[in-house]
């Protein structure tokens, strides 16, 4: 499934990397531990944080993760926008909470990983 | 000089958070040297290296200051497996050597990406490269916030809990709020508000001392925020007792 199709359907805000959004999404994490992300995370993943600081990005880059969705309707910081537009690392915003997020990610098929 | 003795107390200029070009976040100008004089221009008295998750550029700095009456205190910035930002500040280099034994022996594996999170330069006291560190200091240590506060009171150190106002690597941001078992020694305001407003901002927390500090990354924004203590001396025993409002000794502002 791209990242184009997750977004329309969830009806997620595209705040970076419009471009980029025939992108694969392998996969999905949710953490809000950089640390467990690295360690964890699968490549090509999409991952579900509250985490709004540029560390992310450098996180999202170092997995070559598919994407970042911020729940709650979380804002990122203005260095985390500047830095994923920089870095090619697409940010979405939704106002739901990570738990409903990431059900109705794995109900259109996405798995953890 | 005792606990309770016969002191003369002074009002001294402290910034305690300071990160140098070992800091992957840092700016390639935070060299030793850079840093002294910076902060004798800022008038500060005393400093703390604090680099994120080492302290191998910490005696560099103390012997750059050698003879120009400012005192380094060498220190680290610890990041816990919660992701919190610790401060640990040591009597002497010892100390804070032995605490990154430690830190390094539970670091997170992996080697650190310059293009991603910057470079990590060894400095030596003339400003020159020692060379690189490769380790993943930006990462999380396997330890827990009340292990690493306990290494560093093991290490006779004292331990700081970084820019609580920030959410990011912070105790109140990572945990919510600040368990009372912790053994803290003072918690830290970060350089974007004033240590009056910090206090008025976080009067729910009561039992620990505030401080302000820069948490500098380049050169401009040491001694920003700095704390001044009422203490006898400059060394980080006096600092303890300015802490703890010892014989008369405490924090000005």
């Amino acid at each position: 499934m791209t990242l184009r199709e997750i977004v329309e359907k969830l009806q997620l805000t595209v705040t970076t990397g419009a471009g980029l959004l025939d992108r694969e999404v392998k996969g999905g994490y949710v953490s809000d531990l950089m640390s467990d992300v690295m360690a964890n995370a699968g490549e090509g993943a999409l991952w579900v944080t509250l985490q709004i600081h540029q560390n992310i990005v450098a996180v999202a880059v170092m997995k070559s993760l598919a994407g970042i969705v911020l729940i709650n309707g979380r804002v990122p910081e203005p260095e985390t926008v500047q830095k994923a537009e920089a870095e090619g690392i697409p940010i979405l915003v939704t106002d739901m909470p990570a738990f409903e997020l990431a059900g109705r990610l794995f109900a259109l098929g996405v798995s953890g990983g | 000089m005792g606990e309770n003795g016969d002191i003369s107390l002074r009002v001294l200029l402290a910034d305690l958070h300071i990160h140098t070009c070992l800091s992957p976040c840092a700016t390639l100008d935070m060299t030793p040297c850079k840093i002294v004089k910076a902060a004798l221009k800022k008038r500060l008295d005393i400093i703390g290296i604090t680099d994120h998750n080492s302290a191998e550029n910490t005696a560099a700095v103390m012997a750059a200051a050698r003879g120009t009456g400012l005192t380094v205190i060498p220190g680290m910035e610890i990041t816990t497996s919660e992701e919190v930002h610790i401060i640990g500040l040591f009597e002497d280099i010892d100390g804070a050597l032995a605490m990154q034994t430690l830190v390094y022996d539970r670091l997170q594996p992996g080697e650190n990406d310059e293009d991603l999170f910057g470079m990590q330069v060894v400095a030596n006291e003339f400003d020159e490269v020692e060379g690189m560190n490769t380790r993943l200091l930006i990462g999380a240590t396997r330890m827990h916030i009340d292990q690493v506060i306990d290494g560093i009171h093991h290490m006779k150190g004292l331990a700081v809990a970084a820019h609580i106002d920030r959410e990011a690597f912070s105790v109140l941001g990572q945990l919510g709020f600040i368990p009372e078992y912790l053994n803290l020694d003072a918690l830290e305001i970060s350089r974007r508000m004033t240590l009056g407003q910090g206090r008025r901002l976080f009067s729910h927390i009561e039992g620990f001392p505030f401080i302000t500090s820069s948490d500098a990354h380049d050169l401009e924004d040491i001694g920003t925020r700095p704390t001044a203590f009422r203490m006898a001396g400059s060394e980080l025993p006096e600092l303890g007792y300015a802490l703890k409002g010892t014989g008369g000794r405490g924090i000005e502002y």
